[in-house]
């Protein structure tokens, strides 16, 4: 299954970073979306991927025996969805703004400092 | 001795609020300081003269074996009564020089700023210290230098002997990280005692350390700053050139000797760059009309002397070079100040203006006279005797004997002919009307000048006063052992003399042929178009050029450019480390994969690749919203319940937030090129193979155990918690969660301004209308008059 992931990973990463490269800042927001969800995809198959053993407890266990899922990586990766929404929308409203203010979406023209 | 280099800097803070308080007496009462320094050193020398070393510590970082260490003793000692006495002088010089100038309180932070630090240098014992000390000496020189900021030139030399200097002190830096790495120790009194010029990096830490001393010293090709660092006021003039900046530069090399001195690459580089200073500055000295400038240009003749001299490696050399440099700086820093004299009292800048000012200035006359011949190096005065001992020197040198000779003795010609200039041009003759009214100063200008040339003639009468009491030791200290020869006024008829001798004959006819020589060498003018600081000044021009285009190239405010920069350099440099791999270890291993775990990669898949190519923003949207949850699943597949739940929340306000806002954004565009699209997809399908190239590389090379072993055995005694990622996140990594919370926070503050706040489009108020409509009046009128 590692090899499907590492394949998903790549095609992701394939398409996001195509999109950022547009000059569409729509386009550009779809790639930071994509961004986001590969490189959580990568922390989590890099951490070892493994079915059906999730990392809680049992009642009156005091620590899981045998094999269990990485919890590390998905405490990262549950912060990292957090913030990745955050980003996004702060993103999401800031491009509103300035198509709003320079009324074009082409990132050609948005070169200026000020 | 760390109280005596701090309470100059102390001092130079409180100096500006000192001289509002005391008005025209602050120099003088500042000068009591340095005073009280050159007394605690002459203190020492009692002591220093038995060949003592004298060393204190603080520890400043002591892990990097970086300390406040301090070591006293011939050399050290030299210097720091050059510098505390011939400052005290300065001090009181400066103070009616610049009588009256609203910003001599500055002037004197700056001056006892960089006398400060040049103690600091000579006194200190680690390479650290002794760097930050040679730094900031270069700093509070430009501070001195461009003292005139509102002098366009002034500026502009204050910078050109920033950048020398600056460069010269970054390669110092690197040979002395060098030098301490092949020592094994930052202190010097540690480096002193080994001889490293066997060591691998001894070549490299060479040219490096002398680089910077070169660049400090003003030696060829480097001597173009120096006479521009006249655009100083005087007395800064006269401090630079006969006690401290350009002296650091022949400190360190001295202060080095014992350890890199006794290789073939030291005394060849020393003896040939120093005789080649010594033959340009002397010549372009002798071509020169400006009193400040001949004096300038025979201060790179000095210099290029003592390095030729510390070239040279013998004893006698160690000797002569010390010598040499005490009666420099007397009748240097005498002259100096008479050239500022007789700018401040007669107006005069130039040989050509003056002539027979004796009557009027029968002191400064006299005064410049002894400090000219013992210039000239003529008995019975102090130069004498170091030109005597040079000459010795050259003639008992181990190589290039001959052409060391001649250039010494040629340099000499050529030094007497500018004493004789000093000497003789302004002050004999007929006289000749002034810009001011010419008159004799005061004590507090004539007073250094007066004590310095006769220390000049009561050494010169009296050389083992000198010699007894500080020369021997500082010699020894250059020399690295103990040296046996002495000074003596009077050697005897012999071959130095007689070289003396006709240097001085030879010297006097130049003189008398001087219009002539400045005629007959005029074609050198033209070569200057080519000198080092033509090169100088196109190099700076050139590096703004590149500046300029180097920014133009990389900030070229496309978002795209910088992306795609970024990520091919990735591309090469990780794609580059991939292939280096001794084992490229990748399976590809499929026989795992369950039904539903293909047919979500399948569903994932597809949607990537539409979402990629959809024309319509909405459908990009649906189709993004189809991959979040496909994603979700995965996580929920390989048990993270926990992220799986959050995806699924996060991905439905994603859509939703999508959809609401961006409704009103435009469709979809092509706006690239066909050719840009194609650059763009190679570059993004190979960033993607790269990447499912590494993830396969790294899962397949975990050879070490991961810490979330801690985390499961800990979470139930410790947190009281079954869910470990509830448990990590809410405990263990709590502080990373309350960051989060912060990160969230302020992209709500920012969303709320950016709709709420609209800064952008102010509501046009009755005020603007009311003045558009004026202005548009105006316009109109001005129209129909023409």
């Amino acid at each position: 299954m590692t090899t499907l992931m590492a394949i998903l990973i790549g095609c992701l990463y394939a398409a996001s970073i195509y999109m950022m490269l547009r000059r569409s800042m729509v386009k550009l927001l779809i790639g930071l979306i994509l961004l986001s969800n590969a490189a959580n995809l990568l922390i989590f198959t890099v951490a070892g991927l493994e079915r059906g053993v999730p990392p809680l407890i049992a009642q009156g266990a005091e620590t899981i025996t045998g094999p269990t899922a990485d919890p590390l990586a998905q405490a990262l990766i549950l912060t990292a969805i957090v913030i990745a929404f955050g980003v996004l929308a702060f993103a999401v409203v800031l491009l509103h703004r300035a198509y709003e203010v320079i009324k074009t979406d082409d990132m050609n023209e948005m070169k200026g400092t000020d | 001795m760390l109280y005596v280099v701090l309470s100059l800097f102390v001092l130079a803070c409180l100096a500006p609020l000192l001289h509002r308080y005391t008005g025209r007496h602050s120099g003088s009462l500042l000068a009591l300081v340095p005073a009280t320094l050159f007394s605690f050193f002459a203190a020492q020398l009692a002591l220093v003269s038995q060949g003592e070393v004298l060393s204190q510590r603080w520890l400043w970082f002591p892990g990097m074996d970086i300390h406040l260490s301090f070591l006293l003793d011939g050399l050290s000692l030299l210097f720091a009564l050059l510098i505390t006495g011939i400052g005290t002088f300065i001090l009181l010089y400066a103070n009616r020089y610049l009588e009256g100038h609203p910003a001599l309180g500055r002037f004197f932070l700056f001056l006892l700023t960089f006398m400060g630090a040049m103690l600091g240098l000579v006194l200190a014992d680690n390479l650290i210290t002794l760097f930050v000390f040679w730094e900031l000496t270069t700093v509070s020189s430009f501070m001195l230098i461009g003292f005139n900021h509102e002098n366009a030139e002034s500026r502009q030399k204050a910078h050109q002997g920033l950048m020398v200097t600056v460069i010269g002190g970054l390669a110092l830096m690197t040979g002395f990280i060098m030098l301490g790495f092949a020592a094994g120790s930052y202190e010097l009194s540690d480096i002193l005692q080994q001889d490293l010029t066997g060591h691998a990096l001894y070549l490299p830490m060479l040219v490096l350390i002398l680089l910077g001393a070169f660049t400090k010293s003003a030696q060829t090709p480097f001597h173009f700053w120096l006479p521009n660092a006249m655009a100083a006021p005087t007395p800064v003039s006269a401090y630079l050139h006969s006690a401290t900046m350009v002296k650091a530069g022949i400190y360190l090399l001295a202060r080095l000797q014992p350890t890199l001195g006794d290789s073939a690459a030291w005394m060849l580089t020393l003896s040939a760059i120093g005789a080649i200073t010594m033959l340009t500055g002397i010549f372009l000295a002798s071509r020169a009309t400006g009193i400040k400038k001949v004096l300038a240009y025979s201060t790179v003749m000095a210099l290029g002397t003592l390095t030729m001299l510390l070239g040279l490696g013998t004893e006698k050399a160690a000797l002569a070079a010390v010598t040499f440099l005490l009666a420099h700086a007397l009748y240097k820093g005498a002259l100096f100040m008479i050239a500022g004299i007789l700018d401040h009292e007669a107006g005069i800048k130039d040989f050509q203006h003056a002539s027979g000012l004796r009557h009027k200035m029968p002191k400064t006359c006299a005064v410049a006279v002894i400090a000219a011949l013992s210039l000239a190096g003529v008995i019975p005065l102090f130069g004498f005797v170091a030109k005597e001992l040079l000459l010795e020197a050259v003639l008992s040198g181990s190589h290039w004997q001959i052409a060391l000779i001649i250039a010494t003795v040629l340099a000499n010609i050529f030094v007497v002919l500018v004493a004789a200039l000093l000497a003789i041009k302004p002050w004999f003759g007929e006289e000749i009307a002034t810009p001011k009214k010419a008159h004799d100063p005061g004590i507090a200008m004539l007073s250094g000048p007066m004590v310095l040339a006769s220390l000049s003639l009561v050494l010169g009468l009296f050389p083992f006063i000198a010699d007894k009491w500080l020369l021997q030791a500082a010699a020894s200290a250059v020399y690295g052992n103990q040296i046996t020869d002495y000074l003596a006024l009077w050697h005897g008829v012999n071959l130095p003399l007689l070289l003396s001798l006709t240097s001085l004959c030879f010297g006097l006819l130049l003189y008398s042929q001087w219009p002539r020589w400045r005629q007959f060498t005029s074609g050198v003018d033209r070569l200057s178009a080519f000198g080092p600081e033509a090169l100088y000044t196109k190099m700076m021009a050139g590096l703004v050029i590149f500046a300029g285009w180097q920014t133009k190239v990389l900030q070229n405010g496309y978002l795209r450019n910088y992306l795609l920069t970024t990520i091919a350099t990735m591309l090469l440099l990780v794609g580059w480390a991939m292939l280096r791999l001794e084992h490229f270890n990748i399976t590809f291993d499929l026989h795992d994969v369950k039904i539903q775990e293909a047919t979500v990669f399948l569903i994932l898949l597809v949607t990537i690749l539409s979402a990629v190519l959809v024309k319509s923003f909405l459908a990009a949207v649906a189709l993004l919203g189809a991959l979040g949850f496909a994603v979700a699943l995965i996580y929920v597949f390989f048990s993270a319940i926990d992220v799986g739940i959050t995806q699924v929340l996060v991905e439905t306000i994603t859509v939703l937030l999508l959809v609401l806002v961006l409704y009103r954004l435009p469709e979809f565009r092509k706006l690239s090129s066909n050719m840009n699209r194609a650059r763009d997809a190679v570059i993004a399908i190979s960033s993607g193979i790269l990447i499912t190239l590494l993830v396969l590389l790294v899962t397949n090379a975990r050879d070490m155990e991961g810490i979330s072993s801690f985390f499961i055995a800990n979470s139930v005694p410790e947190g009281y918690g079954r869910n470990i990622v509830n448990v990590i996140l809410v405990d263990f990594r709590a502080l990373d969660t309350l960051g989060e919370i912060f990160v969230l926070a302020l992209v709500a503050i920012g969303i709320y301004a950016m709709v709420h706040l609209r800064t952008g489009s102010k509501p046009v108020t009755n005020a603007d209308k009311r003045l558009a409509s004026e202005l548009k009046r105006m316009n109109t009128t001005q129209g129909d008059k023409k």
